[in-house]
């Protein structure tokens, strides 16, 4: 437990396994310390279109596996574990997993983020009863029954349209009078005979008996208030929510300057303790895709090679 | 552990005896391929005290929706075929998942 790396990377996403390979090619000691299983958000994706080089049929676990086998090849070690707490003065950095600590000259957080919840009565007891924040693990459950989209961008109207293969019919609930998604999704969800749209709305409750049977929707600019019970056939509906993310930095807080949660950098992914970067999702920035998390991780990668120099 | 199927989770599960641990999972649910590795290491380690067991929901759908699990990945326990506790979605951790079977050996 003694060593000390050059690099410690924590999250095995595409920030991450990015800033792996690049250390990991520049020859430098790197160590890579995901919580849970690698890919982090872009896993629970059924298809991704739009980052380069990918063609169609290309899923986030087939894109991730790909870049975890290329940082492993260059090098870069892997260990599954949590990071608890972190200490990042001065030349050592160290961070306490749960399953050890871990010692680095520098460290790169793409600890990513996590789905966002409404924030609604009911969403949390029905958490899996219904409510699901992840199509490709959910959707199979409602082969034939009605689902509601929750969101209006990129991620919710995509699993809209994956979700069409298993539900009889999918409504998107958007709280705006459009959509914010590329204009090549919305085209195809508009298109879709199984789509349907409920604007201006947000959902207010959740309700059921063991599993969701109903729930509450409010119009935004009217201010009524609809309850939308689950057909008596069905019993059920699922309620899918894509709203965006969360940061995940409650254990930076005091330590790294954030803002709204998420970590401040320059452009070269400087967090404003020396020697420590962000990349991905967890930082501040106008574009989170996995091509610009990926970017990011090169960055970071070649600016903490330039620290260590420095040192 | 023990593979179940719509054909035999009445058998092992409902009409089992004691305390049989369900791990509820489903094809191309990469939290629940996450999560595996940890429950077949646990089952090695608590695998004489509570029968340990596994369905694949996409093939018994209707099974899971019965057991009021409509989510993935959710590792429940059973006790004389009555689900007495279950850890859903990212509450199934593996430190969860082991301090859920300690309260009933």
């Amino acid at each position: 437990m003694s060593k000390v790396y050059d690099v410690l990377i924590i999250g095995a996403g595409p920030a991450g396994l990015s800033a792996g390979i690049y250390a990991g090619r520049a020859r430098l000691s790197t160590l890579i310390i995901e919580k849970e299983k690698d890919g982090g958000q872009i896993v629970l994706t059924s298809e991704v279109e739009n980052y380069p080089g990918c063609l169609e049929g290309e899923s986030g676990p087939t894109l991730v596996d790909r870049m975890a086998e290329q940082a492993k090849h260059f090098g870069a070690e892997k260990v599954y574990d949590e990071i608890v707490e972190v200490k990042l003065e001065g030349k050592e950095k160290v961070l306490v997993g749960k399953k050890g600590e871990y010692k680095g000259k520098t460290v790169i957080i793409a600890s990513g983020a996590a789905s966002r919840p409404i924030g609604c009565p009911g969403e949390k007891t029905f958490t899996g009863k219904g409510v699901s924040y992840c199509a490709t693990c959910d959707a199979a459950f409602f082969e034939d029954l009605e689902v509601f989209v929750v969101g209006g961008g990129d991620t919710a109207v995509e699993e809209a349209l994956y979700l069409t293969k298993f539900a009889r019919k999918v409504t998107i609930i958007h709280r705006r009078n459009e959509l914010r998604a590329a204009k090549s999704i919305q085209e195809k969800a508009k298109a879709n005979p199984k789509i349907d749209f409920i604007w201006d709305s947000v959902v207010k409750e959740i309700k059921g008996d063991g599993i969701v049977n109903s729930m509450v929707l409010e119009n935004v600019k009217t201010k009524e208030l609809t309850e939308i019970v689950a057909d008596e056939d069905d019993m059920t509906f699922g309620i899918f929510v894509f709203i965006g993310y969360e940061p995940k930095t409650k254990m930076f807080e005091g330590i790294l300057e954030l803002q709204n949660g998420y970590i401040v950098t320059d452009d070269n992914m400087r967090t404003n303790v020396e020697g420590v970067f962000a990349a991905g999702d967890v930082r501040v920035k106008s574009l989170r895709q996995v091509v610009t998390a990926a970017a990011d991780g090169a960055i970071a990668a070649v600016q903490a090679e330039k620290y260590i120099e420095e040192l | 552990m023990l593979v179940l199927d719509k054909t035999n989770f009445e058998t092992e599960v409902l009409q089992g005896e004691g305390y049989i641990l369900v791990d509820f999972f489903g094809d191309g649910c990469a939290p629940c391929e996450a999560l595996m590795p940890h429950v077949e290491e646990l089952s090695k380690k608590y695998g004489d005290k509570i029968k340990f067991t596994k369905l694949n929901t996409t093939k018994a759908r209707r099974v899971a929706i019965g057991q009021k699990v409509l989510g993935l990945p959710v590792i429940a326990i059973y006790k004389d075929g009555e689900k007495i506790e279950e850890l859903v979605k990212e509450d199934a951790t593996p430190e969860n998942i082991e301090a859920m079977i300690k309260k009933y050996i």
